[in-house]
């Protein structure tokens, strides 16, 4: 009865994405504030109906229902509980449900917290998310309805795919969607603004704290969904180029670009085509995400259960959604004015410059997700893009980008001079070159690619260490405390300079695995050592546990540095029964500066194994940067002037100064 | 003039979009098995039904014939298997199922609830055999000729579709 209950609750769902969609747009066309006025309460029972099917379907998983469908492909009663609630979208069905949901969440989000928005405006955002919602419900409900029944009802079912059943897996998929869906809120504001006329720096202002959000939802699940491959997989990787991967990084990259240049509409006036352009195509690119994972027009890793219908159904939602919305921005952004002019050197240009270089990049990823797929549509064989293709690219994409990073954040509004800038960063440029040296002293021979690669991290830092400096140190004659002048900063500023600094960690983890990781792939006996190092791993046989849904032989590998003992690492390799598939756990002891990486391969005769034994200095400082960078939008989103709630335009545009 | 660039993004994107529907057709899992018109594997299998009586690949020479994998664990197999039961039936090659990485117990329950469409399920429960046969997903299947060599191989569940424009012609063709 209760899966029932969750199929009828998306219909009813359906219907009131259907008011919402309409009838509140048509109001602020004729000027009929009972008919917008429609928009709010359809929202939240829009999000009270999804989320009480969501609920439905949760219990049907929870309460081993196997008389459905998905449950009965995607669950077990030997599954864990919280494996069973988390199996709600471990396959397609509930994966969309809980799109769906987070499309609903950030609508009802959008009608709570932006209240300060004029009625019009918020009448046209609230209908074109009602929309989209529409959209997905209706290709729920058309081609991947989680509450179908399965008769027989089997005893059993097949369980989740072992490969989710991990941590990190539980909270990935639910933190991307919401980056991928909070990027709807950016484009419903561009649709709007594009269909009432009203694009001006106050739009940007409203649109930048949704923007920020959904960028930090996206860089942290992008982030978990590395982690998780790199002690999941067992091949000790952290990217690869995956063309699911790459559906992530490509919104990624469009949001970061939309940030910057949101914020030059916001304090200038200017880019204004561009940055509604980049808000359609940040979300386009998570809509275009959605159909290469779920269609099966590539192949990858993360494949889902395929149906040629789902794909079609997907691509017409797209070419309406996206054509839709790039023909009426062809047809209306004409109309919008360049705004204030800016010398050819100032931080505008800059941002152009950062926008530019990231547009470039995504275009870039583009290229490598499709151009199999091109070839293949145009009979030319099939072939696969690997990662010297996009290291390739990568690299000259990159160096530029973060060479204007240090520069921008110091760079003047409207005019910067050459001389005064160079005078200013030349303390950063000539630390990051000491701090390289020093590096290179320190750990010996990285390459060409690791100079550049640790030039860029300490240029970053350099330049926010001189930011930082300016705005502490004593102007004027006024004496003021130290503290109260770090009060002074406004936190989209610090928040800027945060998530800098967590770029600049970033890249320090990737130079340093990149050049000083060690990979060894050995034989090894019961009682057989392998050295690297001072560190000796010594390894002492294998035995078999039991999991709960699963029989495991665990290895023991002991580690040694300089003779003193380090850990006991216990490397796995699982079999799960119900889907007859293994499963490769690795054993890590993270560190700051290290990481120690085991893993089980496959055995050999005699009681032997291939173990796969890493060292992998600073990788974790590859996801703490995420994580530092994710900090820095949450601060900058948190900044007060997105919590005054009545702003008038005028006002905007005199307390830019400050806040530049 | 200027009205043009602002049309630039759609025309892309509707080229990107005309790409992608020719993609939807095209099958990126299709790979072409290495092991198309090769001799098929040699196999000694227990007969599923019957722990004594063994199957050889010697045994099936000078017929066409058909194997179909399966394990009672597939639920594609489930999807696919109404059709083999409809396709035994009109008696056209024999098929014989690849009972891959199952338990005995449950494959016979399986197949006594479901229908048996097979003339015999070889029992490979350790998947040897099925690796052999190149093998990386349930349910998978063959037709291989008189003389022992492969054929056809198709990925997945069988369609009516894939039997009408695929298989039937094939074995048309092999004069079975």
């Amino acid at each position: 009865m209760i899966p029932e209950l969750g199929h009828f609750l998306l219909w009813l769902a359906l219907g009131v994405s259907a008011v919402l969609g309409t009838l509140p747009l048509v109001g602020a066309g004729r000027n009929r504030a009972d008919w917008m006025a429609l928009a709010r309460p359809s929202a939240a029972i829009l999000f009270a109906l999804v989320a009480l099917a969501f609920v439905c379907l949760a219990l049907a998983f929870v309460g081993n229902d196997f008389s459905v469908l998905y449950v009965a492909t995607n669950s077990n009663r030997s599954l864990p509980t919280h494996y069973r609630f988390a199996a709600v979208w471990g396959g397609h069905e509930g994966s969309m449900l809980l799109w769906t949901l987070m499309l609903a969440v950030w609508t009802v989000a959008v009608a709570r917290f932006s209240a300060h928005l004029p009625d019009k405006v918020m009448a046209r955002i609230l209908a074109v998310m009602g929309w989209l919602s529409f959209g997905f419900l209706l290709f729920m409900l058309m081609t991947s309805n989680p509450f179908d029944r399965l008769v027989p009802t089997p005893a059993n079912g097949r369980d989740l795919n072992p490969l989710l059943q991990d941590p990190g897996m539980v909270i990935h998929p639910p933190m991307l969607y919401m980056g991928y869906v909070g990027l709807s809120v950016a484009f419903s504001f561009a649709v709007a603004a594009l269909i009432g006329g009203n694009l001006d720096a106050t739009w940007a202002r409203w649109t930048r704290p949704w923007t920020t959000a959904a960028w930090i939802f996206l860089t942290i699940g992008i982030a978990l969904g590395s982690g998780w491959a790199y002690y999941e997989l067992g091949w000790g990787g952290w990217w690869f180029w995956d063309p699911v991967e790459n559906a992530s990084f490509m919104p990624w990259l469009v949001a970061t670009a939309l940030i910057h240049s949101l914020a030059v509409t916001e304090k200038r006036n200017s880019f204004k085509s561009w940055t509604v352009l980049l808000a359609i195509l940040a979300f386009s690119l998570s809509l275009l995400g959605t159909f290469l994972v779920r269609s099966g027009v590539l192949s990858s890793v993360h494949a889902f259960a395929t149906d040629p219908r789902r794909g079609l159904f997907i691509l017409a939602f797209l070419v309406i959604v996206i054509g839709a919305s790039l023909a009426l921005y062809a047809w209306r952004a004409p109309k919008v004015g360049i705004g204030a002019r800016f010398a050819l050197l100032s931080r505008e240009t800059l941002l152009l410059g950062n926008n530019v270089l990231l547009v470039v990049a995504c275009g870039a990823v583009l290229l490598g997700t499709l151009y199999p797929l091109a070839l293949d549509a145009l009979g030319m064989g099939k072939i696969s893009v690997g990662p010297p293709y996009f290291d390739t690219v990568f690299v000259p994409l990159l160096t530029p980008l973060i060479f204007l990073m240090g520069i921008g954040p110091l760079a003047r509004w409207k005019e910067a001079e050459l001389p005064d800038l160079a005078s200013r960063l030349k303390w950063a440029a000539g630390a990051a070159v000491v701090a390289t040296l020093l590096t290179i002293w320190l750990r010996g021979g990285i390459g060409s690619v690791g100079v550049v690669g640790l030039l860029m991290a300490f240029w970053i830092v350099g330049s926010i260490a001189t930011d930082l400096f300016e705005r502490l140190r004593p102007v004027g004659g006024v004496r003021t405390g130290l503290l109260h002048r770090a009060r002074l900063i406004p936190r989209s500023i610090a928040g800027m300079q945060l998530a800098h600094l967590g770029v600049a960690v970033f890249i320090l983890g990737v130079t340093l695995v990149k050049t000083g990781e060690i990979e060894r792939d050995v034989r090894m006996q019961p009682g057989d050592t392998t050295t690297i190092g001072d560190l000796v791993f010594t390894f002492s046989g294998v035995r078999e546990v039991a999991g709960p849904n699963y029989r495991a032989m665990q290895g023991t590998i002991s580690v040694t540095d300089k003779g003193r003992p380090v850990v006991t690492l216990h490397p796995e390799k699982r079999h799960y029964p119900a889907t007859q598939s293994t499963m490769t756990e690795a054993a890590i002891e993270a560190g700051l500066t290290r990481d120690l990486y085991v893993s089980l391969g496959e055995p050999v005769d005699g009681g032997a194994w291939i173990v796969r034994v890493y060292v992998k200095p600073f990788v974790d400082w590859i996801w703490g940067g995420c994580l530092v960078m994710a900090l820095g939008g949450l601060l900058a989103a948190s900044d007060r002037r997105y919590r005054v709630k009545v702003r008038r335009t005028a006002e905007a545009t005199t307390s830019v100064a400050s806040a530049a | 003039m200027k009205r043009f660039w602002f049309l630039i993004p759609l025309a892309a994107f509707l080229a990107l979009a005309v790409m992608l529907a020719v993609g939807l057709k095209l099958d990126p899992r299709e790979v072409p098995s290495p092991l198309i018109d090769k001799p098929a594997p040699k196999f000694a299998l227990q007969r599923l039904d019957d722990a004594a009586r063994t199957i050889r690949l010697d045994d099936m020479r000078g017929k066409v014939w058909m194997l179909n994998v399966w394990a009672s664990w597939c639920v594609a197999c489930r999807e696919e298997h109404p059709l083999l039961v409809e396709f035994a039936k009109k008696r056209v090659v024999p098929l014989y199922g690849l009972n891959y990485k199952d338990q005995r117990e449950d494959a016979k329950g399986w197949l006594a609830r479901f229908g048996n469409p097979y003339d015999a399920s070889l029992f490979d429960d350790e998947g040897r055999v099925g690796i052999d046969f190149g093998v990386y997903g349930v349910p998978e299947t063959f037709v291989i000729d008189q003389n022992g060599v492969i054929r056809l191989k198709h990925i997945g569940p069988l369609t009516p579709d894939v039997i009408a424009t695929k298989i039937e012609p094939l074995l048309k063709k092999l004069d079975a």
